[in-house]
């Protein structure tokens, strides 16, 4: 297997990345780092989302529940067997994956506004669910975490600035590892199968596996985010699983833009940020704003941020060709 | 479109709103309900010129993430005028109940029923017989060739918008007074409106109207009679019936399967 | 050239990303008492503006109001103050972050009134952790007054919910010994926590509790579960519902013409709900429905003259006129804000967080916004700041006290 070419454009841009974000919580207040450990947590679940929707063509209302999942694993394998957050975070990837490869699985047959209503079933069921099961999940009233324990050599950094960087660390170990993956025939028969299903089967593309791989990835990675709100939350209930989380990673992934993996630092970031901006703007119309600003923004580019900073950049920097285009 | 258009609901519940405050104002029902659909109409194609014709070209997934938008800025914007408590809106239908034998419907229950089935076929008549109507439908599947042949395919979509939001604030003034108004009336029921549509199969009202149907039959059968479902698994479970039946026939059971050129 | 063009892309992108976050960074104050100037008290809270909740916002529009009456009456202390009152969705995550914020940033002296059980439930730790009075929290779950002990800065104020279902399951017993009970709840902490209370009122009785029927907030209606609860042939009933769905349940059970005893959360009795219910199920479906009532209600016309709903409406009127002054929600708001300004001026001049939790634990207070008889009082061993209601009957269009203020928690 030769290994893919890794440009220095994209080493460049992922080291600065890294850069900006390890100095951070250096310069700013604790609570901004606790913040961002939020957006991080955004930004791999629409990593995941991005990859199905945007590179498979697959849109899902529903990769909240996922968040339930590994909100809940990280709760309950922690209060019940004691496990360390890093072991959970773990079992809440495989939980997801498997759980997402069967309904991705389920969703083989499905596409379009159909595929949207199996995966918003999803997301209408996490609540009732975890509520009836309350031996289980602690029912309506959740289940509170134990405070998160910093490990020994860590220790100086305080639990908040500890939690950023082990979302931040798996954000960017998660975004190079789908990028890799992307780059090779995984990534085109992804998008064959996006572009044009028929076409890619006659092609001998596997359309069950790759569609239930996309499926069983993005639901990895939504329960990894999942579980990291819930250690930085400290408490889990079913209030915090509702339809709008889906629909937000959802926002996030388009308006961060759907056609790069960058586009999920940009949707996480959007997604955290703008519903407090709104709401610190005008608190009783925090929902008026944040609707006219998704508006606004979609608007002005359709493409997602990523994809119009793609488009600006172009242009800036597009080769001029000789003489006019004037043509008669 | 082909996927969802999250305005719908919201659109519905600020229509009965404004119907809410026009018989407030004193205004008789006769003379509120139709100025509410006219105002309902023509809110609707304003909003499509506005708001969506900007993204009319761009990705279906940017259009719904349009729409979710609006949808938050409605339900913001309802709140905003008229607060959150909740408000009667006095029903057109008669409050006498109708007895048969042991068995007691109400008027209004009823009332919802042939109006729905009055609508229902107005649409189609107007779909499947009128030029306007075929102008629509072409515009929607083929718009390209469409615009080849005169159809002005933009004002069609603003149209079917206009459409959608008279046959929203039907649907709402019919259930404010059974749920009562607030802004948040609408977003429990386009659950079922959005599996309704689906299941029936979405280029058939006919199969939104029967979809709709056996979903709340099997909804309340299941939450009274299967004690281990009860009144809180009943919409998960019904769900799931919705997806095993997507399964099996997933253009919807209705729907046509879809032939596309490779 | 084309290389250059992707370092620009691939580079711009994180940056440009990054600095929407410049925004919310804000300077670092340093006082003695973090959130009190010479002239000034910083609180902070955080209250369902958007979202499934959102009916609750109302609440720190009253709250608002309140405290400006206050501040252009001079203050408390000298000092004004100032109520920084954010949008949570009622998303505990949410919550956490804006709390924070709040307290690390805006250095606010304590957090007040911040609403609903998951919320306050995952802002507990942080708060105590920090040692920020976590006060008079608006939901009536029972562990802030009963987990004192662990978490000393967290204070409650309004009735817990239990209580007051243990209320009605006496009144039960005592009405209707062999009463076959129905009940319908909100499946969450609030209608799960009725269902505890009436179990615990009922006690040796409590297997005369023969369904239970629960909606989610997200349900549009409740006819359903009105319908099966009937079907269970049950003869009294408790609505542990909020106003939307009571009013449903009221009016499907005057629609389903069924003779049963109703038990109304006092959450839901306010006219708005009691008028909507009668207009669509008639005069049975709200006649002799009994609840319990520590607020005054600014719908009920019997009450217009009494010195605190004068002053209610004084306030609204001036202080709040876009908000609607029939909604309870409002005056719910200035009544917690009367509170909190009386444990300001009791903890004096020289305040501190220390000061103030003491002062919350010594409360003895007529607070004209409750009906009177119904005290505020709290003591280092008794967290539960009101415990007192009313039981009270409907008839024709009237709430009619019956009975004798009763101590819910006894």
């Amino acid at each position: 297997m030769t290994l893919p070419r890794i440009g220095t454009p994209t080493i460049l841009g992922f080291a600065i990345a890294a850069l900006i974000l390890a100095s951070v919580p250096w310069l700013v207040p604790a609570y901004v780092s606790f913040e961002l450990t939020f957006a991080g947590a955004y930004a791999i679940a629409i990593l995941g989302l991005i990859i199905l929707t945007g590179y498979n063509g697959q849109i899902s209302l529903g990769h909240g529940a996922f968040m339930a999942i590994g909100g809940y694993t990280v709760a309950i394998a922690g209060q019940a067997w004691g496990l360390a957050p890093e072991l959970s975070i773990l079992l809440s990837a495989l939980l997801c994956g498997l759980f997402g490869a069967l309904v991705g699985i389920v969703a083989l047959r499905l596409a379009g506004a159909y595929l949207a209503l199996a995966t918003y079933s999803l997301a209408v069921a996490v609540a009732p669910v975890l509520k009836r099961f309350k031996d289980l999940t602690g029912g309506a009233q959740g289940l509170t975490l134990t405070p998160l324990h910093v490990p020994a050599p860590f220790a100086a950094l305080g639990s908040e600035r500890y939690l950023y960087y082990e979302t931040w660390f798996l954000a960017a170990v998660l975004f190079a590892a789908s990028w890799f993956a992307l780059q090779g025939r995984l990534g085109r028969a992804l998008r064959a199968l996006r572009d044009n299903e028929i076409a890619a089967i006659s092609f001998g593309i596997n359309a069950s596996y790759y569609k239930s791989l996309a499926f069983a990835w993005s639901a990895a990675l939504a329960g990894i985010a999942g579980s990291l709100i819930a250690l930085a939350t400290a408490y889990v209930s079913p209030d915090g699983y509702s339809l709008v989380l889906s629909l937000t990673l959802l926002i996030g992934a388009v308006l961060g833009g759907l056609s790069s993996l960058w586009g999920a630092l940009a949707g996480g970031l959007v997604v955290e940020f703008l519903p407090i901006w709104a709401g610190t703007l005008n608190p009783a119309a925090s929902s008026l704003i944040y609707g006219i600003a998704l508006i606004v923004v979609m608007i002005v580019v359709p493409a997602g941020i990523v994809g119009a900073i793609q488009r600006a950049v172009f242009t800036i920097t597009r080769p001029r060709t000789e003489g006019t285009s004037r043509r008669s | 479109m082909d996927v969802v258009n999250f305005a719908q609901g919201e659109m519905a519940m600020f229509t009965t709103f404004i119907a809410w405050q026009l018989l407030s104002m004193g205004w008789p029902m006769w003379l509120a309900f139709p100025a509410t659909i006219v105002i309902a109409f023509v809110g609707a194609v304003l909003l499509e010129r506005i708001v969506i014709r900007p993204v009319e070209r761009a990705s279906q997934l940017t259009i719904v993430i349009v729409t979710l938008g609006l949808s938050i800025t409605i339900n913001g914007l309802a709140g905003w005028f008229w607060g959150y408590q909740l408000k009667s809106l006095d029903s057109p239908f008669p409050s006498t109940p109708i007895h048969v034998g042991d068995i007691s419907f109400s008027s209004q229950d009823l009332g919802i029923i042939v109006f729905s089935l009055a609508v229902l076929l107005a649409i189609y008549f107007f779909f499947a017989k009128t030029k306007l109507g075929l102008a629509m439908r072409a515009a929607a599947i083929y718009p390209a060739e469409s615009r080849v042949l005169g159809v002005r395919v933009s004002w069609m979509l603003a149209l079917g918008w206009g459409l959608a939001s008279v046959v929203g604030a039907i649907s709402g003034i019919m259930v404010a007074p059974i749920v009562f108004l607030d802004p948040n009336m609408m977003q429990g029921i386009l659950v079922y409106a959005f599996a309704a549509a689906v299941l029936g199969g979405l280029e058939s009202p006919l199969g939104a109207v029967v979809g709709g149907l056996s979903l709340g039959v099997v909804l309340n059968l299941l939450g009274n009679y299967v004690e281990a479902i009860g009144t809180d698994l009943r919409l998960p479970v019904a769900f799931g019936i919705i997806v095993a039946v997507l399964v099996v026939k997933p253009d919807g059971i209705f729907g046509r399967a879809r032939v596309t050129r490779v | 050239m084309r290389m250059n063009r992707r370092i620009w892309m691939t580079a711009l992108v994180p940056v440009a990303a990054l600095g929407m976050v410049a925004g919310s960074l804000s300077q670092a104050k340093s006082d003695a008492v973090p959130g009190v100037t010479s002239t000034e008290i910083v609180l902070g809270g955080t209250h369902p503006y958007s979202g499934p909740a959102s009916a609750y916002g109302i609440i720190g529009k009253g709250i608002a109001a309140y405290f400006q009456y206050i501040n252009d009456q001079g203050g408390v202390n000298g000092r004004k103050i100032t109520y920084k009152d954010l949008d949570d969705g009622y998303s505990p995550p949410q919550a956490l972050q804006l709390t924070k914020q709040l307290v690390e940033s805006d250095h606010v002296f304590a957090m007040f009134n911040s609403l609903g059980t998951p919320v306050n439930t995952a802002l507990r730790p942080y708060l105590n952790d920090q040692k920020v009075p976590q006060l008079f929290v608006a939901t009536g779950a029972t562990k802030w007054g009963a987990d004192a002990s662990k978490y000393p800065w967290t204070i409650g104020w309004q009735p817990d919910y239990q209580a007051e279902a243990v209320v009605f399951g006496k009144d039960i017993i005592k009405n209707n010994p062999n009463a076959k009970i129905g009940v319908l709840y909100q499946n969450d902490d609030f209608g799960t926590d009725y269902i505890a209370g009436l179990q615990k009122g009922l006690g040796a009785k409590a297997g005369q509790i023969i369904k239970t029927a629960s909606y989610e907030v997200t349900d549009p209606d409740v006819r359903s579960q009105i319908a099966t609860l009937k079907g269970s042939g049950a003869d009294t009933i408790l609505i542990a519902a909020t106003p939307k769905f009571a009013t449903q349940a009221l009016a499907a059970i005057g629609g389903l013409s069924w003779k049963v005893t109703t038990y109304l959360t006092d959450v839901s009795s306010q006219q708005t709900v009691m008028h909507a219910a009668t207009a669509a199920g008639g005069a049975a479906a709200t006649n002799g429905v009994i609840s319990a009532g520590y607020t005054l209600d600014p719908t009920n016309t019997s009450q217009a003259n009494l010195p605190g709903m004068k002053l209610y409406r004084e306030i609204a009127a001036k202080y709040a006129p876009s908000s609607d002054a029939s909604n309870a929600s409002l005056l719910y708001g200035m009544g917690v804000a009367y509170t909190m300004v009386d444990i300001l001026k009791a903890a004096g001049k020289d305040i501190t967080r220390e000061k103030v939790m003491a002062a919350a634990e010594h409360i003895s207070e007529k607070n004209p916004f409750l009906y009177s008889g119904v005290d505020v009082t709290t003591s280092p061993s008794d967290r539960f700041p009101i415990r007192e209601e009313y039981l009270m009957k409907y008839d024709n269009g009237l709430w009619n006290p019956a009975g004798t203020v009763i101590d819910a928690r006894r």
